[in-house]
Order: structure tokens, then C-alpha cells, then sequence
């Protein structure tokens, strides 16, 4: 198996979809010509044309809107919000009218629209460009919402996005972009939506966590395992709907548990899985749910010291990590 | 108890490796607060104060004033209580993360002993074990779930091997309260994904995506493709600037330059012979212009939204063709050199600007435009304004033409002269004057007119 960038991944699952399926098309700002603004899309316009890879103009709304007319219409629109910053104007698109028309109609109609949107800090974007906005969509019922951590999930989570029946919003990290690549088969292959993945094996404690967080945890895993401190790590890579029994099982495994993501703590998607934990699995737990998750701050900062006390890093995690393991 | 504790020099900035100490501010025996400043510092990028990160008194200073050290060189040594040398060795903050559990831990020494978890005391209830028996390892000596199963494994009542011992533990949990995981726990059992390791590095630092260049498309059979250079990228963009931001309109003048070709034909020969360039009509013609200009300073200027703008000096831009594109160079001060001059400039620009030899200056300061488009034998065309200016004005091939002239048929050499204005700026009266005077001025040309 080639291994492939995060990016690469991506543009070989619409690709892939785009020629399997004439119905899949991906609209945006400069997903055409130019093939997006971090090159997701980039050759699609080449190969398929305009009219399948559609230059929008700089409106979320229009753009959600129509992805999701065309997706009730029988079309599979894989629609790009430049950055998930970007999201919040097509907010009431998404969560009023894709999230419910299953719903509202009694079945009679749905809206297998995928929303693609990149989130995450780190790259020196500042306010407007390195938002994570899952806690803004996790809370509403019939929406799914995938975030993928590895290349391999990338590109068989967004082949299932797409041919999933209902609204997908599919949160990829800019930051992974091209700073992880993994090995992704040649071909044609899914990753079911709503299944969790042990990412490595270990019995001291349990870290549960989703994108790009989740690097760190690795890299600081391989380092804690030299002190003796062996850590379970599951990868989420579905967040709506929650995979309940993975969550529990990796718990109850180590009866510590660490959660992380690089959106706020308060009402962030950790606040729902230690709340989960809590309900079933008290009297599994040997520690109190511990979180770490990037400061109720309204913003990422733009200065460099101000991001780096942001974002969350591989010592971040080694020292909540190794405080976990030594409670 | 008092503890000394070592101040370092941070890293200020985010590049910064050294620094230099340029004053203490307090000296050994000062008690100094923390956050309180202790020392100037001097770096590559600021200066600043250094403040202090614990409260005590300054015992020693290691770096005297004036030296350099790199960051993470202890500068002094501070006493402390103890309290706040816990604080300062105290492991830093990760985050958000349970701080205070962590705390409540550390600070409550071996208060943890009698403190079970639920999941402690779940296994030693389903094991019969006395906690009172078991050592603990966790944070305040708490005993951890892992103690637990290590002295069950101990133990030697069930000893089976920790794989099997943590399997067991998991069926039985299964049947417990929450039995809708029953099923699950199995089922993940079975469905035991491979972990896979992906290629990570993280020695390249993540930069902010660039936007990487799209290939060409494959052209039809019916077409190929010419890559756009960026000095046609740039005409294309002033072009369309020019013709969407100023609202042109368009006038023509017809001029007998008959006197001005018997002129040009008795010099040009000699002129060559003694400046080595061409004696071109159209240094005649920009004198024409120029003059013209100084008459009617309006056609020197540029819009600017709530002003207009007129220029004191004339510098006339010259269109100069090349095979791929066209280019305006300019000549400064147009109005201070004679006909002479003025050839010795059009050579000079055109030369250069074929051989692509033109600076930056060559370009810049135009504030009116010739384009002698008689040059490829066109008699009549439509400029595009060279954005910001006013105006720009086209010389037509001379051809020569039955006119009439006190009501008798003529042959005369006859030019036509073009203008395209900005509208906002001009009208058609002042440019109506402005042609007519440059048409004076040619027809004005004589044998008696100095070429210096």
C-alpha cells in the first residue's frame, strides 16, 4: 500500500466517487479553476468539467442551499466551506433545513449532501481561520458528523460520507493536510460512519480523542511507554453518532480516562463522552474523566506564543498523560 | 524551610537564543515580589524587563550586568519558602486538564490511602479483598485499580495469567447492570481492528497550504494553448482596469501634414548622418502634442474621485509594440526638449524596450500617452486610456489625399489624429481645442522650423 498525504487522500476519494458515480459533484469557492484553496480538489475541474466542479460564488448559505436542493433532486453534492470558519452563515442551512428534511417529510424525502469543511489552528491563521465548530453542529440530531484522524479513514470515511443517504459534515484538519500521511489502499474501500478505532493498544490509561490531537497522543504515547506507562488510544473518527460500546469498552479497559480535542472544553464533544462514561460506567472508574482541550478563549490567537498556548501539543498531552497514569 | 531557587533567562521571543543583561534592578538581599522586575534585558528583537517568576529574596546574581548568556542560563538565585518553591518546581500546566484533581492529590500527602475509587472497590468486593492488604501506588499513596489486580495476580487464589484475569473481569462487568454492552464487549472482541502505524514526522513544521499552480487541461483538437506570461497578465489586468473604471469617449482630427513631410525629407538625411538615429515624424508629432498640453494643462491630469489632479510636469508615455506585447515607456519632462531631443528619447525607448532592456524608471510618471499607430499603417483606431491618465492620442499613417482648399482639388499628405478621453475628467469642447491645437501645430511645421 502507497502511503499518501492526508491532502492526497481526499482528492482520491472525490475523485474516486466523482467516477463512479456521475451524480457526485463538488461545489465551492475556487474548488474549479484553481482546484481549492489547499489544493483538496485540485484536477477535478481538469477531469470533469465545470459543471462538476462548480467555482461558486463567496456565499456559504448559496452554496450549502444548493448543495442541499441538488442533493433532494437525487444529486450527491459534496459541498467545500473553505474554512470551517466559514461554516457559520450556512449554519441555518445545515442544522434547519439538511438536518430535518428526513425528518419533516416523514421519510418522504432526503438530503445525502456531504459538507466538507477544514478545522483546526496551528497554521497561523488567527480569528478567522483556525476555528473548530464541531460543538456548534453536535448537538443536533440528523446530522452525521465524521473527523477524521489518519489518511486511511479519510479517504473511506469520505467514500461513506458520500454514500451515505443523509447530511454528512465531514471536518478534516488543515493541519494533518500535509503534515500526516499513512498508508491508503489503491481502490475502492469504506469506513463505516459511527465505528470508533483503537489506534494503540495499552492498559495504564485510556486516551479517547478525534483529529489532529490525536497525532500528539501517539507521539506521546511512544515516549510515555519508555517511563513504563502503557496507553489505550481511540480515535473517534465519527462524533455524531457517537460510537457508545467503543467508548465504553476502551474505558472500561483502563478505568482512566483522558479526553481530548482541540475545541474548547465547555460544550465541546468531550463534555458528551465523559458525560456518557459517567452514566454507565461509574463503578469501572479508578480516576475521575480528565479533559484536555483548548482554552475557553473566544479565539485562536495570531501571535505565535498565543497559538502555541492554544494549541495543544505532544507535551500537553505526555503531562496530562503521565498525571492520569500516576493518580 | 527556605529553598533556593534558580531564576532562568525565557525564551522572549519566539527565535530569540541569547540575550543580554544590561542592568539589575535589584541586588543581592532585595526581596523581591513575583512578577516584579529584577533586570533589563537586551535581545536582537526587544528590550524589556525581565520579571520575576517567585516571591523571596535575591541571594546571588550569576550574570553580572553586561553579559551575554543563551536562553535557559540560570541568572540568579532566589530563597524562597517552601510554599512557593513547590509552586515554581511544580510541574507545568497542561492545559486544562484536571488541575485540580491533580492538586487536591498532591497537596493531600497520604490522605489518598483510604480513598477507593469505584473501580477498586468493585474488584475487591467481587474478590473478597481486603484493601487494608494491598500497597498503593497511585498519586497520596491511593490505591489504583491496577494495584488491585496486581496483588489478585499476587495472590495466588486466582492465579491466572493478567490477560485472562482482564478478560474475565470484562465478561463479568458485561453482566452487570449495563447489559445492553453484553453483546458489544464480544463483539469488539472479535472485531479487533489491526492498529495501523502511519509514516508521521514531524520534522518538516507545518506551513500555512500554499496554492499550488493548476496544470493545463488538455486543449480540443481544434485549438492549443499559449501560456499567459505575466507581462500579458499585466496588460490584460491594466487593460480591463482602465476600460471598466473610466468612462471613455472617443474623437478624431484630421491634419495637413504636407509641409511637415517636405520638412522631415530635406532634414532626415543629414540628421542621420550627425545624431546616428532616425529623424522620425513622430518627434514632430509629440512637440505638436506637448505644446498643445501646455495650452490646455487639463489633458495632463488624473481622476481622483473627489479632485482632479493635474500634473505640472508632462511626461509623455510612449506606446512601443513588441511581438508579444506592448509596453509604455516614458519620457520625462517632454516639454523641456526639442525635436531633436525628443528623437534621441523615442530611439532610446524603443531600442531598449525590444531589447527588454527597460528599468523600472523607464515606466513609471506618465502622465499622457502617444501611441503612433501609423506605424503599421492604420488610419484610424480606438485607444485604450493608460490607466490613470486623462487621455491618450493615436497618430494615424500619413496618406496622401485629394483635399480641397479654396475650392480647388489638392493632393496633400493628410494624417489623421485620434484621441480617447476620460469623460469624467474631459469634455468634448476643451478636447475639441485641444486637437485643434495640435493640428495648428503641425500644420505649422515649416522649412524655417529648428529641429534644436
Amino acid at each position: 500500500m502507497p502511503a499518501i498525504s492526508y491532502l492526497e487522500a481526499l482528492r482520491q476519494a472525490m475523485r474516486e466517487e466523482m467516477e463512479r458515480d456521475e451524480n457526485v459533484f463538488v461545489l465551492g469557492e475556487d474548488v474549479g479553476v484553481k482546484g481549492g484553496v489547499f489544493t483538496a480538489t485540485k484536477g477535478l475541474y481538469e477531469q470533469f468539467g465545470e459543471l462538476r466542479a462548480l467555482d461558486t460564488p463567496l456565499s456559504e448559505s448559496a452554496i450549502v442551499g444548493v448543495a442541499i436542493g441538488a442533493a433532494m433532486y437525487g444529486m450527491k453534492p459534496i459541498a467545500e466551506m473553505q474554512y470551517s470558519d466559514f461554516m457559520l452563515p450556512a449554519t441555518n442551512q445545515i442544522i434547519s433545513e439538511a438536518a430535518k428534511i428526513r425528518y419533516r417529510s416523514n421519510n418522504d424525502w432526503n438530503c445525502p449532501v456531504v459538507i466538507r469543511a477544514p478545522i483546526g489552528g496551528g497554521v497561523f491563521g488567527g480569528l478567522y481561520h483556525s476555528q473548530c465548530p464541531e460543538s456548534v453542529f453536535f448537538g443536533t440530531p440528523g446530522l452525521k458528523i465524521v473527523a477524521p484522524y489518519s489518511p486511511y479513514d479519510v479517504k473511506g470515511l469520505l467514500k461513506a460520507a458520500v454514500r451515505d443517504p443523509d447530511p454528512v459534515l465531514f471536518f478534516e484538519n488543515k493541519k494533518c493536510y500535509n503534515m500526516i500521511s499513512g498508508e491508503v489502499p489503491e481502490g475502492d474501500y469504506t469506513v463505516p460512519i459511527g465505528k470508533a478505532n483503537v489506534l494503540r493498544e495499552g492498559d495504564d490509561i485510556t486516551v479517547i480523542g478525534y483529529s489532529l490531537p490525536l497525532f500528539f497522543a501517539m507521539e506521546a504515547a511512544k515516549e510515555l511507554a519508555e517511563e513504563g506507562i502503557s496507553a489505550h488510544i481511540l480515535d473517534l473518527r465519527t462524533l455524531q453518532p457517537l460510537d457508545r460500546e467503543a467508548i465504553l469498552e476502551a474505558v472500561r479497559r483502563t478505568g482512566k480516562v483522558l479526553i481530548v480535542h482541540e475545541d474548547n472544553k465547555t460544550g465541546g464533544v468531550g463534555a458528551e463522552v465523559a458525560a456518557l462514561i459517567a452514566e454507565e460506567l461509574l463503578y469501572e472508574l479508578d480516576a475521575p474523566i480528565m479533559r484536555l482541550c483548548g482554552p475557553d478563549v473566544p479565539a485562536m490567537p495570531i501571535n505565535p506564543p498565543g497559538e502555541k498556548f492554544f494549541m495543544l501539543n505532544k507535551d500537553k498531552l505526555k503531562e496530562a498523560m503521565r498525571r492520569l497514569a500516576l493518580y | 524551610m527556605k529553598t533556593v531557587t534558580e531564576i532562568i533567562l525565557p525564551q522572549l521571543a519566539e527565535s530569540l537564543v541569547e540575550a543580554t543583561i544590561s542592568q539589575w534592578l535589584k541586588q543581592p538581599g532585595d526581596h523581591i515580589e513575583k512578577y516584579e522586575p529584577i533586570c533589563d534585558l537586551i535581545t536582537d528583537k526587544v528590550n524589556a524587563e525581565l520579571p520575576s517568576t517567585v516571591s523571596g529574596k535575591l541571594v546571588k546574581i550569576l550574570v553580572g550586568n553586561g553579559e551575554t548568556v543563551p536562553v535557559g542560563t540560570a541568572i540568579c538565585l532566589v530563597e524562597t519558602d517552601e510554599v512557593s518553591a513547590e509552586t515554581a518546581t511544580g510541574a507545568p500546566g497542561g492545559g486544562q486538564a484536571g488541575d485540580g484533581a491533580a492538586a487536591q492529590a498532591k497537596a493531600a500527602g497520604e490522605s489518598m490511602r483510604g480513598r477507593y475509587s469505584p473501580a477498586v472497590q468493585y474488584l475487591a468486593a467481587e474478590h473478597g479483598i481486603d484493601l487494608r492488604q494491598v500497597t498503593g501506588t497511585g498519586m497520596g499513596g491511593r490505591i489504583t485499580r491496577k494495584d488491585v489486580l496486581a496483588y489478585i495476580a499476587a495472590s495466588g487464589a486466582e492465579s491466572k495469567p493478567d490477560g485472562q484475569e482482564g478478560k474475565e473481569r470484562q465478561a463479568s462487568s458485561g453482566q452487570d447492570a449495563n447489559r445492553t454492552n453484553t453483546g458489544s464487549v464480544v463483539a469488539i472482541d472479535e472485531v479487533k481492528v489491526p492498529v495501523r502505524s502511519s509514516g508521521l514526522h514531524l520534522s518538516e513544521t507545518p506551513k500555512i497550504p500554499t496554492v499550488e499552480v493548476q496544470g493545463q487541461s488538455v486543449p480540443g483538437p481544434g485549438e492549443y494553448f499559449i501560456d499567459v506570461t505575466p507581462v500579458r497578465n499585466t496588460i490584460a489586468s491594466r487593460m480591463r482596469q482602465s476600460v471598466s473604471e473610466i468612462p471613455h469617449a472617443w474623437t478624431m482630427i484630421e491634419a495637413d501634414v504636407t509641409n511637415l513631410v517636405i520638412l522631415r525629407n530635406k532634414l532626415k538625411d543629414e540628421f542621420r548622418k550627425r545624431e546616428g538615429i532616425n529623424l522620425t515624424y513622430l518627434a514632430f508629432m509629440m512637440k505638436a502634442v506637448v505644446n498643445a498640453i501646455k495650452d490646455y494643462p487639463i489633458m495632463n491630469s488624473v481622476w481622483a474621485v473627489n479632485k482632479i489632479i493635474v500634473k505640472r510636469e508632462i511626461n509623455l508615455s510612449m506606446s512601443v509594440g513588441t511581438e508579444d506585447s506592448v509596453l509604455t515607456p516614458v519620457i520625462k519632462n517632454a516639454d523641456q526638449k526639442n525635436i531633436a531631443g525628443l528623437a534621441r528619447e523615442i530611439d532610446d525607448l524603443a531600442r531598449r524596450t525590444r531589447e527588454g532592456k527597460l528599468n523600472l524608471s523607464d515606466m513609471q510618471g506618465g502622465t499622457f500617452t502617444v501611441n503612433n499607430t501609423g506605424s503599421f499603417g492604420s488610419i484610424l483606431s480606438k485607444p485604450i486610456i493608460n490607466y490613470p491618465q486623462a487621455a491618450i492620442l493615436t497618430f494615424e499613417s500619413i496618406v496622401k489625399r485629394p483635399v480641397v482648399i479654396n475650392d480647388m482639388i489638392a493632393v496633400r499628405s493628410m494624417v489623421n489624429i485620434c484621441l480617447s478621453l476620460d469623460h469624467r475628467i474631459l469634455d468634448g469642447v476643451i478636447c475639441g481645442r485641444f486637437l485643434q491645437r495640435v493640428k495648428d501645430n503641425l500644420e505649422s511645421y515649416d522649412l524655417d522650423t529648428k529641429l534644436y
